[in-house]
């Protein structure tokens, strides 16, 4: 006899390999209790099957054991509890990733600055050291927590799910989170994001989405930023929304120049219809949840 | 480099692991790393051998198990295998692909004492 602990559901069949070389299966059906136990008649324990070949007494044997966990399931876990206080919230999260010196924190300057009065904003700033951004951030008005990861390379769940605490964000509000400037490591973690927005300016080079194609793929919306120094450097940039659309096919692409101007109303429209997308999804569960309190209270009370 | 954070969250698997099935040491860990994951195997071999020490993992070992990268092929409207992100289909060339598998990272099992 004997007990099965935790496992991943979605397995629609697993083994287990006991030291003495059988094996058992489970097939899970409809309901996904794991308190089962199991019996095998008539086992035979051969000490002499093992790897070790002979049992010493007093020596435990080498067993395998079946994991099937992904590597990143602590950080999905925390991302999947911020993506919920969000969503309890009404709050729209945008994951900014770009290399170093795109235009994330200037593009955020001027958003801010487009939006002042209409909307609610709060930022989580992410840099290996200094709080520039934070506090760039904090003379427009807007609240900013920044994140120091130190040897760090990017953010991760439960940094963001920390600054939330300190941050506590208004509600049907939009949270921008301004990552580490890094091409490569922020695309495997999920912050619980509603969308990965990926700033690419034209002085990096049409061939970046190729190069670095994990975090194109990761991202919903390409900014191609800086737009108005076209003139000035040669980037393809039909070429650079085509290789995009290679490693993530139907990515949104919007060309801005955030200090010029150009293209900002239409981010800023994208903006605004996440956010009234969140604010739409928190008054449904709040509409949904009154239907249900009611009904348990109607119940409630033939039952009286 | 996030391999090392990588390496934290497969110290993080064994030692739940540990806690509910019961053993003391680990041998040998078999991860399974889909050929389109973000990882680079090297350098999470290397960050594990850093973050195992002190741990039941202290003396473990990783054996890498290699999962293909797969997509669907819009035009060919079936599966495909490939190598690479932006890579084209093999069988006809197009490059209107949805990665279907081969980004996971996982533990898949352990040998134990």
């Amino acid at each position: 006899m004997h007990e099965h602990d935790e496992h991943e559901h979605g397995e629609p069949a697993h083994t287990h390999v006991h030291a003495d070389g059988t094996m058992h299966s489970h097939v899970h059906t409809g309901s996904h209790e794991h308190d089962h136990h199991h019996h095998h008649a008539g086992d035979a324990i051969d000490y002499g099957a093992g790897p070790a070949h002979s049992h010493a007494p007093g020596m435990s044997q080498a067993r395998m054991v079946q994991i099937e966990r992904d590597i990143l399931g602590k950080n999905n876990a925390l991302a999947a509890d911020n993506r919920r206080f969000l969503a309890e919230h009404g709050i729209f999260a945008v994951n900014l990733v770009s290399s170093p010196g795109a235009g994330k924190t200037t593009l955020l300057v001027e958003s801010i600055k487009a939006l002042q009065g209409t909307l609610a904003v709060a930022v989580i700033e992410g840099d290996q050291q200094t709080s520039f951004d934070a506090d760039r951030i904090r003379a427009t008005g807007v609240r900013a927590v920044q994140i120091n990861t130190g040897k760090g390379c990017h953010l991760d769940a439960s940094q963001i799910g920390h600054a939330l605490e300190h941050l506590a964000p208004a509600d049907d509000s939009v949270l921008f989170i301004e990552n580490v400037g890094n091409l490569v490591c922020p695309a495997a973690f999920d912050l619980g994001e509603a969308h990965k927005v990926v700033v690419l300016s034209v002085t990096e080079g049409e061939d970046k989405p190729l190069k670095y194609p994990d975090m194109f793929a990761a991202s919903s919306l390409m900014l191609l930023n800086k737009i108005d120094l076209l003139p000035h450097v040669n980037f393809d940039v039909k070429r650079a929304i085509e290789y995009a659309r290679r490693v993530r096919p139907g990515i949104e692409v919007l060309e801005v120049a955030a200090t010029r101007g150009d293209g900002m109303t239409a981010w800023l429209a994208w903006v605004k219809r996440g956010v009234e997308a969140a604010r739409e999804r928190r008054r449904d569960d709040v509409a949904r949840l009154k239907r249900r309190v009611a009904e348990l209270e109607a119940a409630a009370a033939t039952k009286a | 480099m996030h391999e090392m954070a990588l390496a934290e969250g497969v110290i993080s698997v064994i030692e739940d692991a540990a806690r509910a099935q019961g053993f003391n040491r680990v041998r040998t860990v078999w991860l399974e790393i889909g050929r389109l994951a973000a990882v680079e195997p090297a350098a999470l071999r290397f960050s594990f051998d850093v973050v195992k020490r002190g741990t039941i993992a202290d003396e473990a070992s990783i054996e890498f198990v290699d999962v293909p990268g797969q997509a669907w092929c819009m035009k060919c409207g079936d599966t495909v295998a490939i190598d690479e992100r932006g890579a084209a289909c093999p069988a006809c060339g197009s490059y209107q692909l949805q990665v279907a598998g081969g980004e996971d990272m996982r533990v898949k099992e352990l040998e134990v004492v």
